[in-house]
């Protein structure tokens, strides 16, 4: 039994259908939602701010701090408890790792750049998912940025080298292997580079080929989103949640 | 062999390449890496020669020395006030250069400020470190009474204020507010409680679509519109001695605009 046909039908390097929106929070400095396949990332940015406890402060440079969460009911088995757990804690490490190498807050020492990001609702890829949610957030809010980082998960399904792996693939009974990658638009530099399972390294080279053509495609989605914030259509309305 | 890739005043997100060649120079907002330019903010394209720069649609207030702020009294120190100035680094506002009179020794500082109270203030100094000095000896700088202040995004604030300060006395033409611009975003109005309102409105207003063109006309039908719903009486002129933080706005939005 190979695994030639997708769970979902996709091709070998198709992602889950996307969406991406900047400025859906009013009261953060900068938001997004991101949406892919069932996952769905609500990132909000605020700051620079003022930093507590003040022992975590940069003379020489402001930090960013990451809240990674999924809502209770997000999964489709079991309700999560609320709050941090070590596996939110992780992925909010990661991610602050995955976005720090963008971050340029050398005019705001000793100040702190907050991103928060919910899931509402997930199916796999919740950190990617994540990550590529608070880039935009943190574009929205005019954080000085000197790249995009993009990221999306690649893996191996029973032999077969996939790009964007659900849920149903994470745990098809086979071998498998699921490999969270974020990377720079620019550069292709990686900045996120996890992985669960096994992997030959003819496929984990594959693979990681895969994902600079994924990444590219969420990146793509993420200027989309940014630059609808800001139509010129001067009838555009719906821009703007407080406008109306 | 130099080449712009973008358009002037063309959206652009954080590294989004801009020019290939040394022929053009990195502005405001962007940076080299070997051969290309790259913007490091959501902003619009501004070249003027051979200099490219980024007009920021959004992001933090820069503090810079000369800039009329408003802020919050949120500490009372030995020799004056800790001022919150809406970023993430708090101001000392001196006694010296809070007040022209003679203060004694012993004497209640909170009498002067209160903890809570709202100051119009300029920053005469601002350290590497943003240590930032405050003050409040200059005319149009005062203590707050009354109105209502509110918040917007500090990149916004030229565009509220116009070019000669052409769209804030417009706003206060139509409804009789008084309205004071901080560079930091915040901003005070004082008039009718109709009045109020409708100048924030409208402020908000401007603030979301910043990036229009045409905004002036547009507002104007607007404060037309919903001043006759709310009947504010017009103000015949907008006052000339008021005009002092429009030219620092002016200014700015010129240096912007080029």
């Amino acid at each position: 039994m190979t695994y030639t046909k997708r769970l979902d039908g996709r091709k070998i390097e198709e992602l889950r259908p996307m969406e991406a929106k900047a400025g859906v929070i009013p009261n953060a400095n900068g938001s997004a939602s991101f949406k892919i396949g069932k996952t769905w990332a609500l990132a909000a940015v605020y700051g620079p701010r003022e930093i507590y406890p003040k022992f975590l402060a940069n003379p020489k440079k402001g930090i960013i701090r990451c809240h990674y969460s999924m809502m209770p009911f997000s999964g489709s088995g079991e309700r999560i408890r609320p709050g941090k757990s070590r596996r939110s804690q992780e992925i909010s490490m990661v991610m602050e790792k995955a976005l720090e190498p963008v971050i340029d807050l050398y005019d705001f020492p000793n100040s702190a750049v907050d991103i928060f990001v919910e899931l509402p609702q997930t199916d796999a890829g919740t950190r990617c998912a994540a990550i590529s949610a608070a880039a935009i957030a943190l574009a929205d809010a005019g954080i000085p940025m000197t790249d995009m980082v993009s990221a999306v998960a690649v893996g191996q399904v029973d032999g077969t080298v996939v790009a964007d792996l659900s849920y149903g693939e994470e745990s098809y009974p086979a071998v498998v292997s699921d490999i969270p990658v974020a990377m720079l638009h620019n550069s292709k530099e990686i900045s996120l580079l996890q992985m669960d399972g096994e992997i030959s390294k003819e496929d984990l080279i594959s693979s990681l080929e895969l994902a600079k053509v994924a990444t590219e495609k969420v990146y793509e989605l993420q200027v989309k989103a940014l630059k609808e914030r800001f139509v010129k259509d001067n009838n555009h309305k719906n821009n703007h949640p407080e406008d109306n | 062999m130099s080449e712009l890739l973008v358009q002037e005043r063309a959206i652009v997100t954080p590294g989004e390449s801009l020019a290939v060649g040394m022929d053009f120079l990195p502005g405001e907002n962007t940076y080299r890496e070997n051969e290309k330019i790259y913007s490091k903010v959501l902003g619009l394209v501004n070249i003027s020669g051979r200099v490219i720069k980024i007009t920021a649609l959004s992001g933090p207030y820069v503090l810079q020395t000369g800039d009329k702020i408003i802020g919050k009294v949120i500490d009372i120190a030995f020799s004056g006030w800790r001022i919150n100035t809406n970023t993430a680094y708090s101001a000392m506002l001196n006694v010296k250069d809070a007040t022209s009179r003679f203060i004694r020794k012993e004497e209640d500082l909170s009498k002067i400020l209160a903890i809570g109270d709202y100051v119009v203030v300029k920053i005469i100094n601002v350290t590497s470190q943003n240590l930032i000095d405050l003050t409040m000896k200059e005319p149009g700088l005062h203590k707050i009474f009354g109105g209502r202040i509110i918040n917007i995004n500090s990149q916004k604030v030229p565009r509220v204020i116009g070019k000669k300060g052409s769209m804030v006395s417009l706003v206060k033409d139509k409804t009789g507010c008084d309205i004071t611009v901080g560079q930091n975003g915040l901003i005070w109005l004082k008039g009718t409680p109709e009045g109020e309102y409708l100048a924030e409105q409208a402020i908000k207003m401007i603030e979301t679509r910043s990036h229009q063109e045409g905004l002036t006309e547009k507002m104007e039908k607007f404060l037309d519109e919903q001043a006759s719903v709310l009947h504010i009486p017009k103000r015949p002129t907008s006052s000339v001695t008021e005009s002092t933080e429009s030219t620092q706005g002016y200014e700015k939005f010129q240096e912007r605009d080029n």
